[in-house]
């Protein structure tokens, strides 16, 4: 869409305006407050923890973001595939909703120590955490969509002969793909939840564990610089879902389903 | 067997219809009518009484309690795919442009799906020439929500007959449109009936789009649904929209008015 701008606008700026901003406060507040760097560590202090410890902080994000992205992708594959199960009938939808919701509401950190009995510490737990809790909102969604197909559009299909597979295949799949890809910025965010936590409690290894390791050993500007690498892994990966979404799903945002 | 020409396109005889187990709502009752080949059917009566069911039970998408309903002579046990269907809401898929909606019923009757990989190109020119009998040609490429709500009822008209049904069951489909649109879709379909042996079943609200398209009127009860007045309407064709402005339409048009409102005013008494 090329829309004709007359003056500059500022709006695509905005973000960096703010995230500027807020670390220029950030900075001015623990100078001008000459608060001690185990409070609260200016943004140049932390800055300079990031640059000093960068061999062990590249290796421990690495970490992370595998062991985030390999729990993604099970709880990607495994929604999906139980999603469309959900949405396919009502026998099974009715049958596995009180189990689903009962499993979502544990939460999660306490699964982890019997993924560690069963596992050991290291990487299999926190991949498993983090498919564990990414999983739930992709089934919902592509459920969703599929259970929220318009009756009539079934009438059409079926009065013409349409079985079910034909239904789902021309209409339920194609219809909750954006609901699946709307899914997937939620997903992300929370399997970088579900690793950190299990990477806190049980590993020896990723970023949860090296923050945990720098509190215990009052390195509080390290254990910023681990915050500061979380959030940037979590915005790019957003971003990525965000802009897979927009390509695969644009028909949606345009024609305006979502917006019902 | 009789003379196949005596065979009405469309039998419902003495059908009840119950959604919702035995304590359900009765939607129709005692139900009988019959559609001839060939020819425009309209069904007008007040709001609730049973005429998307009757659209639903004639196209198999429900089954009757009791009563049979049959299409070209034979019993429906199931959805008949001779039949086209399009509805008050137009009902696109938004993924697919205008011209894929169209195809979408041929690749599920059982006739075309094998075919509509091989013979893709034949099919879309079919599809091209719909567009533009209904009036838009070079939209197929568009996707339904860059349209306006009466294109889209268009394009959902073309969905119903890409197939080349037998019968094509229309159940309020030009209700959301204003009334110069309306007009002009009237014609679309008067032109559509005349130009092939279509039959086709209106339902509809509006008594003056009946009393001008159709060869037959039949008036339904109000709920539990069933025929109170059939009456035949002689126009010669093809009709002009002019019609519509000559006393003695005006007098079908009242005296269909007075048998709704009988209806409806049985309705109030019951309730
Ligand atoms: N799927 C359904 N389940 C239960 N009851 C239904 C269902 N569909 C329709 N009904 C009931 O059956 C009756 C007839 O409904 P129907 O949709 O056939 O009416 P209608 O004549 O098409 O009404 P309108 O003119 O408002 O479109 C109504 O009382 C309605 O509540
Ligand atoms: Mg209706």
């Amino acid at each position: 869409m090329a829309e004709a701008r007359p003056k500059r606008d500022f709006t695509d700026l905005a973000p960096w305006i703010y995230t500027i901003t807020l670390f220029a406060l950030w900075e001015a507040a623990s100078r001008g407050l000459s608060l001690p760097v185990y409070i609260l560590p200016a943004p140049s202090v932390v800055a300079q923890s990031i640059v000093d410890y960068w061999p062990a902080i590249w290796k421990n994000s690495l970490q992370t973001l595998y062991t985030t992205l390999v729990g993604f992708a099970l709880a990607v594959a495994g929604g999906l595939a139980l999603g469309l199960l959900v949405g396919w009938s009502r026998f099974i939808y009715k049958g596995l909703y009180p189990l689903m919701i009962g499993f979502n509401a544990v939460p999660k950190v306490a699964v982890v120590p019997i993924l560690v009995i069963w596992f050991g510490i290291g990487t299999v737990p926190a991949i498993l955490t983090a498919f564990l809790i990414a999983f739930f909102p992709i089934v919902v969604n592509v459920a969703t969509g599929l259970a929220t197909i318009e009756p009539e559009m079934e009438d059409v299909l079926r009065a013409l002969g349409a079985k079910k597979l034909d239904i789902m295949l021309k209409v339920g799949i194609p219809r909750s793909m954006p609901y699946f890809f709307g899914s997937l910025k939620i997903a992300i965010t929370l399997a970088f939840v579900g690793s950190v936590i299990s990477e806190t409690v049980a590993a020896n290894s990723g970023l949860g564990h090296m923050m945990l390791a720098a509190q215990s050993q009052f390195n509080v500007p390290l254990v910023f610089a681990g915050l500061v690498m979380l959030a940037i892994e979590g915005i790019v990966m957003y971003a990525l879902m965000a802009w897979l979404e927009m390509r695969m799903t644009g028909w949606a945002h345009r024609s305006g389903m979502n917006r019902q | 067997m009789t003379n196949p020409s005596a065979v009405p396109m469309v039998g419902i005889e003495n059908v009840d219809m119950r959604y919702g187990g035995a304590e359900g709502t009765l939607a129709v009752s005692g139900l009988t009518m019959a559609v001839k080949k060939g020819e425009f059917a309209a069904v007008v009566g007040p709001s609730g009484c049973g005429k998307s069911t009757l659209m639903k039970l004639v196209t198999g998408l429900y089954i009757p309690q009791t009563g049979t309903v049959s299409v070209a002579g034979e019993r429906v046990t199931e959805p008949v795919s001779i039949v086209g269907m399009a509805f008050q809401n137009p009902t696109m898929l938004p993924w697919r442009t205008t011209l894929d909606n169209i195809l979408l019923p041929l690749e599920i009757v059982e006739k075309h799906r094998g075919r509509i990989r091989t013979h893709r190109k034949e099919y879309a020119e079919k599809a091209e020439h719909l567009l533009e009998t209904v009036g838009l040609k070079g939209f197929g490429s568009k996707y339904p929500w860059q349209l306006s709500g009466g294109m889209q009822q268009r394009a959902s008209l073309c969905r119903a007959l890409i197939h080349e049904p037998d019968l094509l069951m229309l159940d309020e489909p030009f209700g959301a449109l204003d009334a110069f649109t309306r007009e002009e879709l009237w014609c679309v379909i008067r032109d559509l009936h005349f130009s092939t042996d279509v039959t086709v079943v209106l339902v509809t609200h509006d008594l003056r789009e009946a009393v001008f398209l159709a060869d037959r009127i039949f008036v339904m009860s109000a709920r539990p649904g069933k025929i109170i007045t059939e009456r035949e309407v002689h126009f010669p064709r093809p009709r002009d929209l002019e019609i519509m402005f000559e006393a003695e339409f005006t007098d079908v048009v009242h005296d269909l008015r007075g048998h709704i409102a009988t209806a409806r005013a049985q309705q109030a008494e019951a309730v």
